[in-house]
């Protein structure tokens, strides 16, 4: 058995550790708050967006309206937007979402090529050997749109000349403080109406005007400056979305070590008391025994 | 018949509501949309937009963005929008020294350009608010009060 100093060592440094899972554990439940009021700020823009590109996609030859909205026939390449987080101890957040993207794209029989969004999905494709084409890691804590739409522009000007023929993006949804999903979903060419039906961004209102669009300026100048921004949009989406995700992980994460660390306490606890009081009752002991010869002795 | 007014900014819902009439700064020149207007589809520049309901009129700032003009609605898709009234003066006066200084500095550093461009922007952007706000702002607002 453990001496009764070890014992004391061993207890301090579990408490002190849970102390930092509990700080930890308060201190992403406020992330995921901000994070999820993030989220739902920028909802009415994005759903306004949606919105006006369906109107479009509903005009009349709409078919060839954008290079980003044609699919092309043959698929020779394919680049994969991952978001993780850039720190760890948050649980299964960042082997998840990396599970998902391997298993959809680790066999693929194209290329594959990725762009990592913070620092542990990076190192795990570079350890994985994946071409990875770039990296954006130490997103702020509270990103704007300003620092993900670089994210944007990397991808549209990639699939434009022609390197990627699809564009992927992969973020860790957030659907509840106890439910995140790893999501795959198509950032180009941009299905407008195949995205309507997955309802991610609500439902639109049918519109009853038929009616033609004029445009200006011309239509081409202003779909070239809509639609990428749509894309950075939701690449911007996804990132608040994968940060709340991170968060939640995290805090549920800690507060289960949190769990463990006063269960453990509790036990080792009881342990040292038990060594503690039998030390005592030897002492005890050893007084009686001693108090006793002494009285016996006195009496001889 | 009044219209459907919506300003939205990438961050928040900057504006909701009833309009007879809203003035836009578009990138052809500023346009006034009454309600049945034909569908326009329009990217618009730095500038106010103004949104006339009853005998109230409300201005906004816009730096750029792009509008959805239907019949019976506008929709607004600002990159960034403000209210006259929601402006600081204080805050946008050291904002545009503060792009000021960026931008002089800027001009002496090659390796700025690209920053030049959007300090430029930024400079644009505190201008036109800090303009906005002196003519429309607070200011007049007490006044109409008094």
């Amino acid at each position: 058995m453990a001496s009764i100093r070890e014992m004391r060592q061993r207890i301090r440094s579990v408490k002190n550790l849970a102390q930092v899972t509990k700080a930890l554990e308060t201190v992403s439940a406020s992330y995921v708050r901000k994070a999820t009021q993030k989220v739902q700020a920028s909802r009415p823009y994005a759903d306004k967006a949606w919105e006006l590109l369906l109107h479009l996609a509903s005009q009349p030859g709409h078919t060839n309206l954008h290079p980003l909205l044609a699919n092309r026939p043959e698929v020779n390449s394919i680049l994969v937007v991952m978001i993780t987080s850039d720190r760890g101890l948050a649980g299964a957040y960042n082997i998840n979402m990396f599970r998902e993207v391997y298993n959809r794209f680790g066999k693929s029989p194209v290329p594959v090529s990725y762009v990592a969004v913070g620092k542990k999905g990076r190192d795990m494709l570079i350890r994985r050997r994946m071409s990875l084409i770039a990296d954006f890691i130490h997103l702020p804590g509270s990103v704007s749109y300003i620092d993900v739409s670089p994210i944007g522009r990397l991808v549209v000007d990639d699939f434009l000349k022609g390197d990627f023929d699809e564009v992927y993006l992969g973020y860790t949804h957030f659907h509840s403080m106890a439910r995140q999903e790893p999501t795959i979903t198509r950032l180009l060419p941009l299905e407008v109406k195949a995205a309507q039906e997955n309802g991610r961004y609500g439902k639109v209102e049918e519109t009853n005007h038929r009616s033609v669009f004029s445009y200006e300026p011309g239509q081409e100048e202003l779909l070239s400056d809509l639609v990428p921004r749509f894309i950075s949009l939701q690449v911007y989406h996804a990132v608040l979305s994968a940060q709340a995700s991170e968060h939640a992980a995290r805090m549920v994460a800690m507060r289960n070590a949190s769990d463990n660390a006063s269960e453990l306490i509790k036990h080792l606890n009881l342990e040292y008391n038990k060594v503690r009081q039998n030390m005592i009752t030897n002492d005890m002991l050893d007084i009686a025994g001693g108090a006793e010869a002494l009285s016996q002795a006195a009496e001889e | 018949m009044p219209m459907r007014c919506e300003i939205v900014s990438q961050d928040r819902s900057v504006f909701s509501g009833e309009a007879d009439m809203v003035v836009l700064p578009g990138t052809e020149g500023v346009m006034g949309i009454l309600p049945r207007h034909s569908p326009v589809l329009s990217s618009l520049n730095y500038g106010l937009i103004r949104v006339r309901y009853k005998d109230t009129e409300q201005i906004f700032t816009v730096a750029g963005g792009v509008v959805e003009v239907l019949p019976d609605r506008v929709t607004i898709l600002a990159d960034a929008a403000e209210n006259v009234q929601e402006i600081d003066i204080q805050r946008a006066e050291t904002a545009r020294q503060r792009a000021e200084e960026l931008l002089r500095q800027a001009a002496d550093d090659p390796k700025m350009s690209e920053k030049f461009l959007e300090v430029e922007a930024a400079l644009r952007r505190s201008t036109l608010r800090l303009n906005a706000a002196r003519r429309f702002g607070r200011v007049s607002g007490r006044d109409k009060n008094d």
